[in-house]
């Protein structure tokens, strides 16, 4: 007699924002460099540095909330988060408790119910800590501050999710939101992004929720996915056997499928939360979020209706590229350059979308230039290179950003449409294959086929293959 | 001019006689480095001496004044900087084992502003351990003694700053006051100290103990170079976000506007139980001198003033038990050797590091700030400091000048105050609830008690009103009838030459290895007494 059971899952998200500096002092955020060089005394935590606020943080904070329906907290303030470690240099994180700049808002996702809305519970702003570096000089630790002071968002939702689907469609509506806002480029792998999953079951129709725990060091939309699956089973097991779940953190080992506890509840530090004195209160006034409402880019609705309406593209072709920002952005500005946009549209859609599965990259990850994007576009259009040139072409694009003019040039792929070198080039294929020339004569119209085939081959793909039908016909 | 008299100097006539060419910088410098040179080892105000820095220093800045580039009214006047100011290239201790070995990479943005206006910087003064304490005597490197009288302490935190000041080591100094660090060892050594409205002063590279509170202020022979000095070191600093963008610094404009009309009121509550005749006696005093100028002086009612103490050291302490946090031997300054592992050298490189006073500190901190307790203690100090200031202003709706005595007592005998800390904490009741509101407020000499030690008058006034305590304090000292400091009035030999406890720094091998000696000593007992 099995019971039915409910999974019950909130979600913290780390986002970083896409800010060139630091949260509290002026040193670049770029990823790279080499170790403790994107530094300087406040965000090493050397004696007498104070922190001074990036105005551009609390644009970016208050734009994801404003976008996720929440309200504004216009008097709002930053406190310690006292903890001991060395990737925190002050061994404090500035970070936001009791007033944090976003509260109450929620997005609503897709499921086969129907529309849900999940609840966003608050979304706070925050200092990342440095990076250690282990085991390399054998018996020590480094540490490296350049991602020190780098500026985090943390959005808690509320615990309205049922399922993994209703999570990743959350996710995946947060980060479209935060992509088309340019608040960040929300990568999982990179870190850009990261989720902590608050889960617990309870008895289907039970009013109270279940001991929750906290599962950490989810890398991928997959291992979330994966994690919440285990979870769940392990939590369900437990009950079934009688068994209590305990409040812990736990860590997801994504390569062995498994989780272990790292601290429960009763070893939680304290942090010792009070209101940060180097900072003063952050006042925002209805000026100051009318202007950033203003000032807030077209989102995914609104760019899709214009895509139709603009572009003339079909749902699907807007579906599947304003899914990504990036992508939208890749097709507006070469769609603008050659001023064919269904043109751009079918290389997105055909070749790029073959790639990126082939090659399980995400469409954030693509590397070439609309402005290439576009050179190809007009050299396919005027007959310059024919398709089997521009898929070689835009292959090496795709890998390599190279520019297909120069590229063509370089390897002169440039299309032949030279009538006296294709006429002699037929002549000779004619004369080398009597037997299809013949059955061609015969009535086998399929045999013109491979003379242009080996035509090709004889002008090495570059021939006009419009014009070597032409010619073939002419001259059988 | 000799030496002797150019070390009589104030701050103001020395860059006068400078800008005349009477005097060179190297000159100055010179005359405040023999006096370090003699008196240090009886007194030890100083922390680090750059003597090659400073005579360095000296030429450049003589250079710019002779080509016209400096014409501040301070340029060239040999200066000493509390050790709890970052100076590029320059150790800044803190007062502290756990920062014994500790350069700076920057310089604090106060130090800056003084440097521009042609500072020469001798070196660093001796403090209280991270400003934690009223007597300089919890300093890693040794106590600073009283130049009125060594077997008394300099008061602290800042006595290092004060007593350099008194004992003509210096021609002026900066120093920091978080709960009364500036005010009370400036009383206790005869000079004239101000801390000024919070924001006023940049805190950038002012090492944080409790930084809602912390203001870097001038220690200085009159109330002329107060103003100057406050005058060159105020600025707005983006760097500092609770800085403030003031337009009335020329505070030297203000002095002498006189306290005709002045209304002065004097808390009735600063007069009771706990304050000794003699400053009493030399309070009223000070007060009556200025009703005879001109003000209009009564008593009345300040409430609150026994909660000061209480939300001061909650508040101070939370925010000490924080900002100390970084100092764990991961990055810089103090790591204990032979340690297992993350935890063991955090607890061994701290356990090590601090001194008892600074331990103690942060405990407390740590237990007010910890859950379960937080509202109970830190929320309701935080609410007793509102209110505080709420006291301060209706007095200043009645007053433009608060006058008081800055201490209880002059200053206790070495070794006194320790033992007692809770005894200790108290002596602060006039000065905490400054910083508590935030408030200007300064101290000069009023007199000397029946040993022959310096008594301090306090002059407090609301936010942004310095210029009035400046003149109301102009206006006394001037109708003053006695000398500066002991060495104003006997000469160098004027300070009792008891037996110094320890060399600083910068003048010999043989001191320096003496004070690595007793340091390691001074280590041990403390070990042995934690």
């Amino acid at each position: 007699m099995s019971k039915e059971y409910e999974t019950v899952i909130g979600l913290e998200v780390h986002v970083e924002l896409a800010t060139k500096t630091k949260i509290f002092c002026g040193c670049p955020t770029a990823f790279g460099g080499a170790p403790n060089t994107h530094t300087c005394p406040v965000c090493t935590g050397m004696p007498g540095s104070l922190p001074v606020l990036n105005k551009q943080v609390v644009e970016y904070a208050m734009a994801v909330g404003l976008a996720t329906n929440c309200t504004i907290t216009q008097y709002c303030k930053f406190d310690r988060k006292n903890y001991f470690y060395p990737d925190n240099p002050q061994n404090y994180q500035i970070s936001q408790l009791y007033l944090p700049i976003c509260r109450d808002g929620g997005v609503e996702i897709e499921t086969p119910a129907g529309k849900k809305t999940i609840g966003i519970h608050e979304i706070h702003m925050e200092e990342d800590a440095g990076k250690l570096i282990h085991d390399e000089w054998g018996d020590c630790s480094l540490v490296d501050y350049n991602r020190s002071g780098v500026p985090l968002i943390e959005i808690v939702s509320e615990p309205d999710m049922r399922s993994v689907e209703e999570v990743i469609s959350y996710l995946e509506k947060l980060r479209m939101i935060i992509q088309y806002l340019g608040a960040s480029d929300c990568k999982l792998n990179e870190g850009s992004m990261r989720a902590d999953v608050n889960l617990s079951v309870r008895e289907a129709g039970a009013v109270q929720f279940g001991t929750r725990t906290e599962m950490k060091n989810l890398n991928s939309f997959k291992a979330i996915a994966r994690a919440i699956e285990h979870e769940k089973n392990r939590q369900v097991d437990l009950l079934m056997e009688g068994k209590k779940v305990v409040q812990e953190t736990r860590r997801w080992d994504d390569a062995k499928e498994y989780s272990y506890a790292m601290r429960s509840k009763e070893d939680a530090q304290d942090y010792r939360y009070f209101p940060e004195p180097d900072l003063v209160p952050l006042v925002i006034s209805d000026a100051w979020i009318a202007e950033v409402k203003a000032r807030q880019p077209e989102l995914r609705t609104e760019k899709m209706a214009r895509y139709k309406q603009e572009y003339g593209l079909p749902d699907y072709d807007t579906e599947i590229i304003t899914g990504s920002k990036h992508l939208a952005d890749l097709f507006e500005a070469a769609a603008r350059l050659c001023g064919k946009p269904k043109k751009v549209s079918n290389w997105l859609m055909g070749e790029t979308m073959r790639l990126l599965k082939e090659e399980e990259m995400e469409p954030e990850e693509l590397k070439f230039s609309p402005e290439h994007l576009a050179k190809l576009v007009d050299l396919t259009e005027a007959g310059s290179i024919n398709s089997t040139v521009a898929k070689e072409v835009f292959e090496k694009m795709f890998h390599e950003d190279i520019d297909p003019d120069a590229y063509v040039e370089e390897h002169g792929l440039k299309t032949v449409n030279d009538e006296g070198a294709l006429r002699a080039a037929i002549a000779q294929v004619i004369e080398e294959n009597p037997q299809s020339v013949a059955d061609y004569r015969n009535g086998k119209e399929k045999a013109i086929g491979f003379l242009v085939g080996q035509t090709m081959k004889a002008m090495k793909g570059k021939a006009n293959p419009g014009l070597v039908n032409q010619i073939l016909k002419e001259l059988l | 001019m000799p030496m002797k008299e150019i070390r009589n100097l104030t701050a103001l006539q020395l860059a006068a006689k400078i800008k005349q060419k009477e005097i060179s910088v190297t000159e100055a410098a010179k005359a405040a480095l023999e006096q370090i040179r003699e008196t240090e080892p009886a007194l030890g105000s100083f922390v680090t001496v750059d003597e090659a820095g400073a005579l360095k220093q000296a030429e450049t800045v003589q250079k710019k004044i002779s080509s016209g580039e400096l014409a501040s009214p301070l340029a060239g006047v040999p200066t000493a900087i509390k050790d709890n100011l970052c100076t590029e290239g320059l150790r800044t201790t803190c007062g502290s084992k756990i920062l014994g070995n500790f350069v700076p990479t920057y310089t604090a943005e106060a130090v800056r502003n003084l440097q521009e206006a042609g500072a020469v910087i001798l070196g660093k003064t001796n403090m209280d351990e991270f400003a934690m304490g009223s007597t300089t005597e919890t300093s890693a490197f040794g106590a600073t003694k009283n130049p009125w009288n060594l077997s008394h302490v300099p008061g602290g935190s800042s006595g290092g700053s004060c007593a350099a000041v008194a004992a003509q080591e210096c021609f002026y100094a900066l120093g920091s006051d978080t709960g009364g660090s500036i005010r009370q060892p400036s009383a206790f050594c005869g000079v004239t100290g101000l801390k000024p409205t919070y924001g006023t002063v940049s805190r950038y590279g002012l090492v944080a103990y409790g930084s809602s509170l912390d203001q870097i202020g001038p220690v200085a022979k009159d109330v002329a170079d107060c103003a100057a000095i406050l005058e060159t070191i105020a600025s707005y600093d983006k760097k500092d976000s609770t800085s403030l963008n003031r337009a009335d610094t020329d505070f030297t404009k203000a002095l002498t506007a006189g306290v005709t009309g002045m209304k002065i009121g004097i808390p009735k509550d600063y007069l009771g139980e706990g304050l000794d005749g003699d400053v009493k006696a030399a309070v009223l005093a000070a007060a009556k001198k200025l009703e005879e100028l001109g003000a209009i002086v009564e008593e009345f009612d300040l409430s609150l003033v026994e909660y000061a103490i209480p939300a001061y050291y909650v508040v101070a302490c939370a925010e000490a038990s924080s900002n100390l946090a970084r100092f764990d031997g991961v990055k810089y300054g103090y790591r204990a050797g032979g340690c297992e592992g993350l935890h063991q050298m955090y607890k061994k490189s701290r356990s090590e590091g601090f001194g008892p006073e600074v331990k103690r500190r942060i405990m407390l901190g740590s237990f007010v700030l910890s859950s379960g307790y937080y509202d109970a203690y830190y929320l309701k100090a935080l609410r007793t400091k509102a209110l505080i200031k709420k006291a301060f202003d209706q007095a200043f709706a009645a007053y433009d000048v608060i006058l008081g005595p800055a201490a209880p007592t002059t200053a206790p005998e070495l070794g006194k105050s320790l033992s007692d800390p809770l005894k200790m904490y108290l002596g602060d009741i006039y000065t905490v609830a400054v910083n508590l509101a935030g408030l200007p407020a300064m101290t000069l000499p009023c007199g000397l008690d029946k040993k022959g030690l310096p008594i301090g008058l306090q002059l407090i006034g609301d936010c942004f009103q310095e210029k009035k305590i400046l003149q109301a304090a102009y206006a006394y000292e001037q109708a003053r009838e006695w000398g500066l400091s002991p060495v104003a009035e006997h000469g160098a030999e004027g300070i009792h030459q008891g037996k110094g406890l320890l060399g600083r720094a910068g003048f010999s091998k043989q001191i320096e290895e003496q004070e690595k000696k007793e340091m390691e000593s001074l280590q041990k007992e403390r070990e042995v007494n934690a």
